[in-house]
């Protein structure tokens, strides 16, 4: 039987994988390594969630710990990828990017365009997302919508350790900056992964259930959201397509449509708050696009247009589920005979 | 430091060891919660560092703002939170400061003058400056304090609002909850400066180091600046030197920590027994009416578990509420 590996080692495996690959591989964030400057153990962390736990003893000063700066760390990622390197930069939480904004988005998206085609930046920026982790408003948002709507920048969301490992390697690879968002609650998840080193190409979507009644488009957790409510339809003779976009920018477009031809109808679920995020763009493409393929209304099952409560209870209201899924394909039929 | 216990009112001193009593109850209570597993998210505990809060916070009115940090429970019992209220929150239940909405990291009571715990480094610096602008123009000399962490205090937003204040000299006072680490990393890696009245230096602040283990220590040295701070002089930097008790967070294996600094920080820099030792020695309290505190506040923090447990859960409408004010 193949080797399994959770979505936290897959993503240390990338790390090294490359980092032993490409001397110009640097990383840096906040406790990516721990125990600098105190009496203790080093490498006693390995990164808030122990993602980088190991590298350090095999990498040293490859791996940087960092003050507690981030518009200084990733920037100087990002000037670094500039000037010939390939530094991964850590933000913990994607929520921080409010503190770095300006060096993401003004600053590593827009150089090679601004540039007149001179410059590129291959910085990657690894950062927890999405809620049901009990974190609250401030270390739980699903911010993907605010970084595809960016010219410039990649985003990339695996939903299961064997693409954490290959998009991860073609992040450091890519020549773009890329946004790799790893969702908190699928760390520990597990899964088939090639050790041999491997990479995805971006912009292709994966399918991930076959299905002709409807398609169902999806990223990251709610993958696996999606997927148990296409286990519910079965249940009922509906056969729903599962669609997992794995990179949102570039976004596999051509996938979605050839589905929706065929299915003719479409759910789109996303984590993000529900105005412009990643469901309303790609309803919004395939009207335009497969307008007279559609039997349906277009279904988008989103968390409600609130930031993510602490309560237990209300963020497991306020996150999609199968149910609200399952719901949503079901009203795409309404009506169909079968 | 010339501190004395005798200096101060004996009623005064009572409340103060009350409240430092009531945050470590508080803390070391939630410890034992937290590893009982029902307690949801991060809790990063205030224990050990009391007398920071307590000291400064013992100058303020609920007219005076404070902002606070992700570790903040011990800046809203000192300001004046709801204990009972707090602990509702902690459980995520309604009833709590933020009706369950906010947790540990987002604990506020704006009417007590608490803008908030923070889940994001640095960003109360701003919010504090905002705050002592307000008070400014308001014309009643409040002032406005902002906690930050050793480790935060290397955000732009802090340094920015260092030189914002002092350029606009508003009257607030910037306190470094200097505890030694931030997260797993040592203050000695993150910073390159040996103390951080230094850097107020830099920004043209009046800075001032003391040690944040000693209540009276700290009592003396914020007295001053605020009241210079209060009277039109201006802003200042106060670094407390302390250490913290628990992990970061609560889960947190420590590795970081040398052989045996646990057991050392908490039998030779433990504020609260820094402060016992200082009023029997003078006899400004006697042991019996320090056991009389500690049997109150066990009592307040048992009550204040009991009570959050039992509190209800809030309820799908209240997920929509509270967004806006209108819409
Ligand atoms: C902008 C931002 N970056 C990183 C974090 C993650 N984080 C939370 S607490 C912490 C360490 C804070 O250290 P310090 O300021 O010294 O406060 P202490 O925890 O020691 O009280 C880190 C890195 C965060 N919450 N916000
Ligand atoms: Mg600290």
């Amino acid at each position: 039987m193949a080797r399994k590996l959770s979505i936290r080692q897959a993503i240390n495996e990338a790390i090294d994988q490359e980092m032993s690959r490409d001397p110009r591989v640097i990383m840096m964030g906040e406790d990516i390594v721990g125990g600098h400057g105190s009496e203790g153990e080093i490498d006693c962390w390995g990164g808030a969630l122990g993602v980088t736990k190991g590298l350090y003893g095999k990498y040293g000063d490859r791996l940087l710990d960092t003050p507690l700066s981030e518009s200084a760390y990733v920037g100087a990622a990002i000037g670094a990828a500039v000037c010939g390197m390939r530094p991964i930069a850590e933000l913990q939480f994607i929520d921080f990017m409010g503190v770095c904004f300006d060096q993401i988005y003004n600053q590593a998206a827009k150089f090679r365009y601004m540039f007149g085609g001179k410059a590129q930046t291959p910085v990657v920026i690894r950062a927890m997302i999405g809620a049901g982790f009990r974190a609250a408003a401030q270390h739980s948002q699903m911010l993907t919508p605010i970084f595809t709507h960016i010219p410039g920048l990649k985003v990339v969301c695996p939903s299961n350790p064997y693409d954490a490992k290959g998009l991860l390697i073609q992040a450091i690879r890519d020549n773009d900056p890329v946004i790799f968002g790893e969702h908190k609650v699928l760390y520990g998840i597990e899964g088939e992964v090639p050790e041999a080193s491997y990479a995805i190409p971006f912009g292709e979507a994966n399918i991930v259930r076959d299905g002709d009644d409807c398609t169902i488009v999806t990223y990251g957790m709610m993958v696996h959201r999606a997927l148990e409510a296409a286990a519910l339809l079965e249940k009922e003779g509906i056969d729903a397509e599962v669609i997992d976009l794995r990179t949102l920018s570039p976004l596999d477009m051509d996938t979605i449509l050839e589905s929706v031809e065929r299915t003719g109808r479409l759910v789109c679920v996303d984590e993000a708050s529900p105005r412009c995020n990643i469901a309303t763009d790609i309803s919004a493409q395939v009207v335009q696009a497969a307008f007279a393929a559609l039997q349906a209304p277009i279904m988008m099952v989103t968390p409600p247009h609130v930031p993510v409560p602490f309560s237990p209870v209300l963020e497991d209201i306020y996150l999609p589920d199968s149910t609200k899924i399952a719901a949503a394909v079901r009203r795409t039929l309404e009506g169909k005979r079968h | 430091m010339t501190s004395h216990p005798l200096a101060l009112d004996p009623a005064a001193i009572l409340q103060a060891y009350r409240t430092m009593r009531t945050i470590r109850e508080f803390e070391e209570r939630l410890h034992v919660e937290f590893a009982a597993g029902d307690m949801p998210g991060f809790v990063h505990l205030y224990a050990g560092e009391e007398a920071s809060a307590v000291g400064i916070i013992s100058h303020l009115t609920d007219a005076d703002r404070i902002a606070s940090t992700h570790r903040g429970h011990g800046h809203c019992i000192a300001k004046g939170v709801d204990v009972m209220a707090m602990m509702k929150e902690i459980y995520g239940r309604k009833g709590g400061s933020c009706q369950g909405k906010g947790g540990s990291m987002h604990i506020a009571d704006i009417d007590k003058g608490m803008l908030g715990a923070n889940g994001i480094l640095g960003a109360g610096a701003p919010l504090a400056c905002g705050a002592a602008l307000a008070a400014k123009y308001q014309g009643k000399g409040a002032v406005a304090i902002n906690f930050v962490g050793d480790g935060a205090s290397n955000q732009g937003t802090f340094l920015e609002s260092l030189n914002l204040a002092a350029v606009w000299n508003l009257p607030i006072v910037f306190v470094v909850e200097n505890n030694g680490y931030a997260e797993a990393t040592s203050r000695n890696y993150g910073v390159a400066v040996d103390s951080f009245v230094d850097r107020a230096a830099g920004f043209g602040l009046p800075g001032i180091a003391v040690d944040g283990t000693d209540f009276f220590a700290v009592h003396e040295a914020a007295g001053e600046v605020i009241r210079r701070a209060r009277e039109g002089g201006g802003p200042s930097l106060m670094e407390c030197r302390m250490v913290r008790f628990y992990g970061h967070f609560e889960g947190d294996a420590q590795g970081y920590r040398g052989p045996g600094e646990l057991e050392d920080i908490r039998a030779n820099r433990d504020c609260l027994k820094h402060f016992v030792a200082a009023v029997t020695t003078t006899g400004v309290l006697g042991a019996a009416a320090l056991a009389a505190v500690d049997a109150e506040v066990a009592a307040l923090i048992d009550r204040a578990v009991i009570e959050a447990k039992a509190a209800p859960h809030p309820v799908a409408a209240d997920l929509l509420t509270d967004v806006y004010v209108s819409y």
